[in-house]
């Protein structure tokens, strides 16, 4: 077994126990990342020097014994998330060459934290995707099967964790894009309650969607992450004041009592049997162990998809419109009058994605259409939030699958948005709602390509989650499982 | 036929916070471009906007001296429009649910009372200021300063209850005084700290409905928001006069040519595509936060005026000027306070004082003649060390110089003549090489008493005591 296929929580152990050092693991996790990043491609910025500079630093705390859980762990950022003197390109051509003067706070954090910082993670463009195909430097490919999508918008975060090119990751989630790659690489990710982890620093797709969230190999990473990340943050509004439990109090391996709800409306059309069988059989797993479950229904749940691309585009055709060529990133080159130069800036700067949303968005608040859409969806919002408050007088948590379909292969669905958008169809409701939501390796299909189950909670019921979640892993053998790259 | 006008305005004024409204930077003036600048107010990617509070309690300040009611929840949304001033694409300011509506101002217009509406007073950021160099060899270039983004402002838009420009002019007047007798702006109209939007119509005298209107924008004076509303009313009554219509747009005052021209159509008025700003959270408002900025609400315009026509006696348009301003106010009171004669001392401000400034276009935070020298030189005339007519000219040295009034009455040697005997002297040679006039006076030629008294002020350089002079004269005359 190499380092770099280890858990955090495992190397911790061994960096306290003085078995290993930060610099030697980091240098595992570097030579992985020389191994498979060409097939892989999960990075877009690779910072092997810093790495080394903050192992180093890493390697000294541990000495003089102030080490914490994440001291001397490599981590893969979504280069969505501003680090200070690193690029940050947010998977665009218009930010290819941004180089933020500030740390977001999540990084702050892990800075403090002496965590390791090995590269900036391949993404969706400005995260919009499902697929990382919208990536403009390209896919990242998915370490069970390179053919395949590694799903997306942080898929690069979630590959690289699954392919061992870092311990574990940040990502973020406006709409599943922590969950469903986590779901498609076979690792869990968390998405966690809206305004548990600071936006300061995280670049917007849509403001009251998007939320920071950790990818890792099993769930007590996760846990750990999650609570080096979470807390108030006086520089974002939207993050709440609630004190961080100790998450790692939450795994125990024992869910007795526990209420589990099964939405019967995840279970419908278009819901791969091989994915719908291993749900089923998680499902039975969790009974056997103690939970009860109980059939639920979230009937806006439908619209929920709608209701996403009217808010997420609109949110996005605004948090989007500062990227103009005047104050960083691309700027078309000539000798342009103003109207000109946003055109030539903006038209090659974006890829059709991106376009495509901000022209769904600039519609749905324009003059004459912003109460059919942009307002009726905020009151839909509102039906959707309210379901899982009536689900959640019923039930402790809520299981379905992550994604309908395992992951599928490059080029699949790029011509085909709706597709490609009905794989987040699990996802968006909770986002919508501002929950919680975890997503756990719970399978595998025939052709070997892993399956996802994913648990949601009511706000700030993360240990909900967790406990669910690691007294399945407990009784599982599926995050052990690694790719043969 | 004849038209009335319909008026209604929209005001920003720059707030007297020291940091901005979303972020720490300093809000100074004047500053080198783009040194009071961060990664939020030059809307650097995944920064985010935080409340300052400060102007929460300015604007609430404003809108309890203008009697708004105060939402207990209102929203920030976004009005979103491309400019290189405007960092993040979109400003940060209100729309629905704003912080404050439906309060007034009262005017004074033609010595009667008028009250004018307020719609709403709202927060918002102020964008950046671009320059443009036209000079360079290489074409045109433009720069951007971001110092003065996310300066806070508030909105202040009035109901369309003006019916005149002098109305315009008198509300703005109030509304620029209350702002700054609350010490929330500075009031600086060329600086930029109080600009003025008008919104124009005219109508049939008599009619109940508004007609079509244009917006007035690029008025950086009272007179030149008097100016374009003049010219805007002549242009609209003519095209109304010979049939035509009003084109509902938006048109630029000229003051150079002083005239208003056409800059956009309604057909390509922004659609700002507002929606709420999902980074700031609703504001709630706490009713005893209102209660305790009411309390700490000093002085305003109105009560002062009153105060002073009750406390000092003096006819209302004297209390009205004088409280035009906080600080002319306390002139006004820091001069009584050493010389406590309230009419005599208004006069002296309202006269020689007031049209001293006007003619340096200062204000009297810039007098050179403070309160106290002011006071000392009317103590001069009330012990008769000068006569009132020297003093004058003593004034316009001191406010000149900055010298005090003592000094001055010395090195000229100003002091009044009150001496009886060497009065008596000079009468005597005044009528003895005016014997003809002394003639014609004693057959009836009265006039000729001022004429004598005129003499006698030359012959001293007006350093006769004015009442004595008299007396000698009436008693040499024999009458």
């Amino acid at each position: 077994m190499e380092l770099c296929q280890l858990t955090a929580y495992q190397l911790h152990e061994m960096l306290m126990r003085k078995e290993v050092t930060s610099r030697e693991v980091t240098g595992s996790v570097l030579k992985r990342i020389a191994q498979v990043e060409d097939r892989v491609h999960a990075y877009i910025t690779r910072t092997p020097d810093l790495a080394m500079e903050q192992a180093a630093l890493a390697d000294s705390r541990l000495q003089k014994g102030n080490a914490g859980p994440l001291t001397g762990i490599p981590l893969a950022i979504k280069d969505l998330i501003c680090t200070r003197g690193v690029r940050t390109t947010c998977g665009s051509h218009i930010l290819e060459n941004f180089i933020p003067t500030y740390d977001a706070t999540v990084i702050e954090k892990l800075k403090d934290a002496g965590a390791v910082l090995v590269g900036k993670a391949n993404m969706d463009e400005f995260a919009m995707g499902s697929s990382t195909e919208n990536s403009f430097f390209g896919p990242t490919r998915n370490p069970w099967d390179l053919e395949r999508i590694p799903g997306g918008s942080s898929g690069g975060s979630a590959a690289a964790v699954a392919a061992d090119e870092c311990i574990a990751s940040l990502g973020s989630d406006t709409g599943g894009s922590i969950r469903q790659p986590a779901s498609c690489c076979g690792v869990v990710g968390i998405k966690p309650t809206y305004g548990r982890v600071s936006r300061y620093g995280l670049v917007a797709f849509a403001s009251s969607l998007d939320q920071i969230g950790p990818l890792s190999k099993d769930v007590r990473d996760a846990a750990l992450l999650l609570q080096a990340i979470c807390g108030r943050d006086n520089r974002d509004s939207t993050s709440a004041d609630v004190p961080g439990p100790d998450f790692t109090k939450a795994l125990i391996d024992n869910i007795r009592g526990m209420v589990l709800g099964i939405p019967r409306e995840c279970f419908r059309e278009g819901l791969d049997p091989e994915v719908e069988a291993a749900i089923r059989e998680a499902i039975r797993t969790l009974e056997k162990l103690g939970a009860k479950t109980v059939e639920v229904s979230l009937p806006h749940s439908e619209y929920a998809l709608a209701v996403y691309y009217i808010i997420a585009p609109a949110e996005a055709s605004s948090n989007l419109a500062r990227y103009d060529g005047v104050k960083y990133g691309f700027r078309a080159k000539g000798n342009f009058d103003l109207m000109e130069m946003y055109k030539e800036t903006r038209s090659p700067g974006f890829g059709a994605e991106v376009k495509r949303r901000i022209m769904l968005g600039t519609y749905a608040l324009s003059a004459g259409y912003y109460e059919a859409y942009y307002r009726k969806a905020a009151q839909v919002r509102t039906l959707v939030r309210q379901d899982f408050e009536k689900t959640f007088n019923q039930c402790d948590v809520l299981l379905t699958p992550t994604s309908p379909t395992p992951a599928f292969k490059l080029g699949e669905k790029v011509d085909d948005p709706l597709q490609m958008y009905l794989s987040d169809i699990f996802t968006i409701p909770c986002n919508l709602a501002g929950l919680p939501g975890l997503s756990l390796p719970c399978g595998f299909n025939k052709q070997g390509l892993p399956i996802g189950l994913q648990i949601l909670a009511d706000h700030f019921q993360e240990e909900k989650l967790l406990r669910a979640a690691y007294a399945y892993e407990q009784n599982s053998e599926y995050h052990l499982r690694k790719p043969a790259l | 036929m004849e038209y009335e006008p319909v008026i209604g305005l929209e005001v920003h004024a720059q707030l007297l916070t020291q940091s901005k409204i979303f972020c720490n930077c300093s809000t100074r003036f004047g500053e080198e471009p783009n040194t009071l600048t961060c990664p939020v107010c030059t809307g650097s990617p995944g920064s985010l906007p935080v409340l300052n509070k400060k102007v929460v309690e300015y604007t609430l300040r404003a809108a309890l001296a203008t009697h708004c009611r105060i939402a207990p929840y209102s929203l920030f949304a976004r009005k979103n429009y491309f400019y290189p001033d405007l960092p993040k694409g979109y400003q940060i300011s209100q729309y629905e649910l704003p912080l404050t509506e439906h309060g007034y101002i009262d005017i004074q217009i033609d010595s009667q009372k008028k009250r004018i509406g307020l719609i709403r007073i709202h927060m918002e950021e102020d964008a950046g200021k671009l320059l443009h160099d036209l000079s360079s060899e290489r074409g045109s270039h433009s720069y951007v300063d971001f110092n003065r983004t996310g300066v806070p402002l508030i909105e202040i838009v009035s109901a369309p209850d003006i019916r005149s420009p002098e109305e315009a002019s008198a509300y703005l007047r109030k509304l620029r005084a209350i702002l700054m007798f609350l010490d929330i702006c500075d009031g600086n109209m060329e600086e930029g700290s109080f600009r003025c939007d008008a919104n124009i119509s005219l109508r049939p005298k008599g009619a109940q409905t508004f007609g079509v209107k244009t917006e007035l924008k690029n008025m950086n004076s009272f007179r030149n928001v008097q100016r374009a509303l003049d010219f805007e009313i002549r242009r609209q009554t003519a095209l109304l006069d010979q049939g035509e219509k009003i084109f509902q747009e938006t048109r630029l005052w000229d003051a150079a040519k002083g005239v208003t021209a056409s800059m956009r159509g309604k057909e390509e008025a922004h659609d700002y595509r507002y929606f709420p700003d999902p980074d700031l959270v609703p504001l709630v408002i706490d009713s005893q936060w209102i209660e305790k900025i009411r309390a700490s609400l000093p002085e305003l315009p109105e009560s002062k005026k009153e105060r002073f026509m009750r406390e000092y006696g003096i006819p209302e348009y004297d209390a009205e000027v004088l409280t035009t301003s906080k600080p002319l106010a306390n002139y006004y009171e820091v001069c009584l306070h050493h010389y406590p004669k309230p009419k005599i001392v208004s006069n002296w401000i309202m006269s020689e004082l007031l049209r001293e400034l006007k003619k340096d276009e200062r204000e009297i935070e810039e007098c050179p003649v403070p309160a106290l020298h002011l006071s000392e030189l009317l103590k001069l005339i009330e012990e008769g060390t000068i006569s009132g007519k020297i003093a004058k000219n003593v004034f316009e040295e001191m406010y000149r110089s900055g010298k005090q009034a003592e000094e001055i009455v010395r090195a000229h040697g100003w002091v009044q003549v009150s001496d009886a005997a060497e009065l008596e002297k000079i009468v005597e040679q005044v009528l003895n090489t005016n014997a003809k006039e002394v003639e014609a006076y004693h057959k009836g030629k009265e006039k000729l008493f001022g004429f004598f008294v005129g003499q006698v002020m030359k012959a001293t350089q007006g350093k006769a005591n004015p009442q004595m002079v008299n007396e000698i004269l009436k008693k040499k005359l024999g009458n």
